[in-house]
Order: structure tokens, then sequence, then C-alpha cells
């Protein structure tokens, strides 16, 4: 008798903690879809065109839409893009190509521990090298500091889908006599070419919804203007505006925007899963 | 690039060095905060940081631990691979959108309905005392707690995943059910592994700026209550910066970023440190663990 109990027992606990992991991870899934859900609900209504073609109306008229701020973030995140990629993509390639060695590892370190630095360092970096030279906010500046943001996290993605590459690839140019700098330029990159893009797009869709570095670098600007070395608006930053702002008009273009940004990440995370299986996704 | 973390640490430190020569050790103690008489201390903020930080791993730690595992060792293998997929999701929904849903749907809710029945049934603890604003503590924690945990899921999930298979047949071999296979062979084997991605996990929250800044309340004050609005070193970086035209005022803000540079960075290299060390039992750098 005793034993069957104790057997029993068992078999009631183990069903208790299996239960109670995948009711964990259930809730975690209706957060998921309460926060989109919701946000689906306010801002779809206001979704159209005229948001990113319209200038914001003054308070108390309808309509209107955020043009400037999806023109600002537009500009920063390329300028994040031109700065940042190349740079990032350059440390994948050291990262595979001359793995094993001890700087490499440094560097593979130093990278990780990067990416998950706050911003908002970035961001106070930026302030005090470019902001207080130039005396001014810029747009500029914002594309500085969310280069750095993206930086580490191409670089990861870069060697990880660079090291997909099968080894005899490299080798087949190397015995033809072709220099390693070639092989890796015009052999290797091309190859990698898709999944270094998808690994640059989740990188870029994460900045484009993070306001924190450019609230020392951008700020904001409430009127259109193109200028890189003026402040300027972007849709994170709009949102947060409109957000802490008592004005349902206001409130309407933060849930019309947050859709947008959603949009944004999860978009290229759809395709990354569909265009390349197994590919994983870096935090 | 490992000379753009020196240049980093280096440039802020200079930057803040009139806040350091004048306050020192004292800006962490002092409560003090007044840019119009030149008194700057930072007790408060660091305060506010560490009770949220504390408020969210609670909160995450256990559910974030249970769908990991869940995700890692019980789902079935049809959904397992879109389930990580949503979490993995949940961890990239930009910040600025969680602070926007826990301005309009989670500070009502608490101010309405959760806090004020928390105060009337467990009002006699120091932490459920006071009237209720929405905003506060308690809405900064539980928006982190949200925040931290898809990422702990996800790592702690990467981590578990490493744990040799055969650890677990053994296991099963002499008659374990699946829960026994998982707490005596798969969690300590992967153990550090978690700590880290908790590691992780705190350091994310640290940092994290915005939805804080948005549901907190931002009001320096030191109190017990999780009712009673606040404010983060981060929150007030931003709500501060661009106001701050008194030098000193600056350098005691940048002062504050110093530390939560420092900081976050430590935390940072300790829990790389501690998922690299489970890659190192299996093989060298050869698992991707991220």
């Amino acid at each position: 008798m005793e034993r069957f109990y104790q057997i029993d027992l068992r078999k009631i606990w183990d069903w208790l903690m299996v239960g109670l992991c995948a009711l964990s991870t259930f809730a975690l899934l209706a957060i998921l879809f309460c926060v989109l859900g919701y946000i689906a609900l306010q801002g779809i209504s206001g979704l159209s065109m005229d948001f990113f073609t319209k200038m914001p109306v003054p308070v108390g008229l309808s309509g209107g839409g955020a043009a400037h701020a999806v023109a600002g973030s537009l500009v920063m995140v390329g300028l994040a893009c031109i700065l940042g990629v190349p740079w990032g993509v350059a440390v994948g390639v050291f990262l595979a190509e001359y793995e094993g060695s001890r700087l490499g590892d440094a560097v593979r370190f130093t990278a990780d521990v990067l990416t998950g630095m706050p911003s908002i360092t970035a961001g106070i970096f930026i302030y005090t090298l470019v902001v207080v030279e130039m005396q001014s906010f810029s747009a500029l500046a914002g594309g500085l500091a969310l280069s750095i943001v993206i930086m580490p996290v191409v670089a990861r993605n870069t060697e990880e889908i660079l090291r997909l590459i099968p080894r005899s690839m490299r080798e087949a140019a190397l015995a033809l006599g072709i220099p390693e700098w070639r092989v890796i330029l015009h052999i290797v990159l091309p190859t990698a070419a898709r999944g270094i893009g998808i690994g640059v797009t989740l990188a870029l869709a994460g900045i484009a919804g993070d306001p924190v570095p450019l609230f020392f670098t951008a700020l904001n600007n409430h009127y259109w203007s193109l200028n890189i070395t003026q402040p300027m608006a972007s849709l994170p930053m709009e949102i947060f505006r409109y957000a802490t702002a008592p004005f349902a008009a206001g409130h309407k273009l933060a849930w019309t925007g947050s859709i947008a940004l959603i949009g944004l990440v999860i978009i290229p995370m759809l395709a990354a899963r569909i265009l390349m299986p197994g590919y994983k996704i870096r935090r | 690039m490992i000379m753009l973390v020196i240049l980093m640490a280096l440039v802020i430190w200079q930057e803040a060095s009139p806040s350091l020569q004048r306050f020192g050790l004292s800006f962490l103690f002092s409560r003090d905060w007044n840019p119009v008489k030149g008194n700057f201390g930072a007790l408060p903020y660091v305060f506010g940081t560490l009770v949220s930080t504390f408020l969210a791993l609670l909160l995450a730690g256990p559910i974030s631990l249970g769908a990991a595992v869940f995700l890692a060792e019980f789902a079935p293998r049809r959904i397992k691979s879109t389930l990580s997929f949503m979490v993995d999701i949940l961890a990239a929904v930009p910040s600025i959108i969680y602070g926007l849903w826990g301005v309009f749907v989670l500070v009502p809710l608490l101010q309405y309905t959760v806090e004020p029945f928390l105060g009337r049934h467990l009002g006699f603890l120091p932490f459920f005392q006071g009237p209720s604003y929405g905003v506060g503590m308690l809405a900064a924690g539980i928006i982190l707690a949200i925040m931290i945990s898809p990422v702990i899921t996800a790592v702690s999930r990467e981590v578990l995943e490493i744990v040799p298979v055969s650890q677990r047949e053994a296991m099963l071999a002499m008659g374990a059910t699946r829960w026994e296979v998982v707490r005596v062979a798969v969690l300590p084997y992967a153990g550090r592994g978690i700590i880290g991605a908790f590691t992780l996990g705190l350091g994310k929250a640290i940092g994290e700026t915005l939805a804080v800044t948005m549901v907190i309340g931002n009001r320096p004050d030191i109190s017990w209550s999780l009712f009673a609005q606040s404010h983060t070193m981060t929150s007030v970086l931003i709500n501060e910066f661009s106001e701050a035209v008194e030098p000193l005022h600056r350098a005691a803000l940048i002062h504050i970023a110093l530390l939560l540079f420092l900081v976050t960075l430590v935390i940072n290299i300790l829990a790389r440190l501690m998922i690299y060390q489970m890659g190192w039992k299996k093989n060298k750098w050869n698992v991707s663990i991220k």
C-alpha cells in the first residue's frame, strides 16, 4: 500500500509541475495578445496614408498625421545604417574568419556585453562627444547614437551567418590562388548576403522603436525638417510626446504610430523565419 | 570596438567630473536634489531603480523560468517553435509600446481595481498603504516584469537546450517522472546559465528607461509603499536632461549616467561569463549562445 501511495504522489507532483510550467508559458503569451490586441483595436482606425503624408494639425482640429516624425525616423535610421552597418559587418567578418584568436574572443565578448547595455548610455556618450562639441542637438548625433546601438548586434548576426557557409567553399576559392581578402569580399559575403540583410533589418527594426538615445542627441522637432545638423523628430519620440499629452487626438496618433512600429518589428521577424528557418534571433 | 567601451567610460567619466569632485561618494547617500541651490544627491533615484528592478525580478522570475522549462522540455514538438517565436516577438516589441499600454491600460486598472483591493485586504503591510494613483512603483515593477520575462525565458530556454540528452536519458532510465528529470538532472546542470539569464534580465531592467518613466510617476520620494510615486536613475535622466542648463546640474545627471553605465557593464559582463561557461562545458565557443 505504502508503495502505491508514493508512486501516486510522484505522478501528481509531476502533473502539477508540468501544468504550472505550461500555465506560465500561456500567461506570457496572453500578455502578448493583450498588448498587441489592445493596440490594434485602438490604432487600426487611424491607420491611413494621411498618417504618413500629412503634418500634425493644431489641437482641436481632427485629422492630420505625423509625416515629419516618419521622415525623421527614416533619416536617422538611415544614418545609423550608413554609419553602423559597415562597421558591424566588418567586425562580424573578423569574428567569423579569424576565430580562435585571443583578440577575437575578446571582441566577441565585448560585442555581447554591448548588446546588453541599455541604449541610454549610448545616448549620453554621443551627447558628451558630439552635442557638446557642436553646441546643438542634431539628427547627426541621433544617427551616431543609434549606430552605436546596432553595431554589436549587426556584428554578431553577421558572424552567425558567416559560420553557416560551408568551409569547402572558402577552401575551393583559396585553392585557385585567390587572395584571402578577395575570397571574403567576392565569395563569402555575397553568399551570406541574404542572411546579413535579414540580420541588419532586424537590428534596424530594433532601434527604430527606441527613442531613448534620441532624448540626448536628436531631441525632437515639431516641424518638417530634413537638416541633419538640426534637431529632428522621430516616430517613437512623437509617440512619447502624444502619449504624455492630454489630448485625445494625440493619443489617437500615438496608437497609430505604435501599430506602424510593431509592424516594423514583426514583419522582418516573420520574413526571417520564413526565408531562413533555423535563424536565431539575437537579443 | 573594445576601444569604444573604454572610450565611453572615459568620456562619461570626464563629463561627470565636476559632480564627482564636488560630491564624491556622498552623492549616493544624499537625498537632497535641488538644482536651484546646487545640491545633488542621487539616493531617491538609486532607491527607485533598485526597488523597481527587484520587484520586476520577483514577478518575472518564476513565470519566465516555468515558461523556459516548458518550452525546452515539455512542449509538444509541433507547437514548440511557434511558441518560442511568439516569446521572441514579445522580447522585440519596442519599449515605447509597453509604456503606452502601461499608461492607458495598466495604470487605470491598478488605480481603480487592483490597488484599492490590495489596500483593503493587505493594507496592514507597509507595502500596500497610501492612496492609489495608479502610476507608481507597482506599475513600474509590473511593466518591467512584462518586458524582461521574455528575455529571461528565451535565454534560459537556449541554456536548457544545451544540457546533453544523455543527462535526461539516464534519469528516465531510472524511472523518473518528467518533472524529476528536470529537477534532478537538467536544472542543476544548467544552473549557472540560468542565473546568467536572470542577471541579463536584471541588467535590462536597470537600464530600461522609457516605459518606466511613463508609469512610475516621477517623484523623488523614498517610500515603502508600492503605491507611491517614485523615480529611477533612468527616468530622471530623461526628464531633466534637456532642461539642465547649470553645468553642475548637468554634471550631476551625467554622474548618474556614469553609475548606470558602470553597474550595467559589470552586470552584463557577469551574465555573459556565466552563460558562456555553460557553452564551455560542452564545447568551447562552438555552441552559439546568445
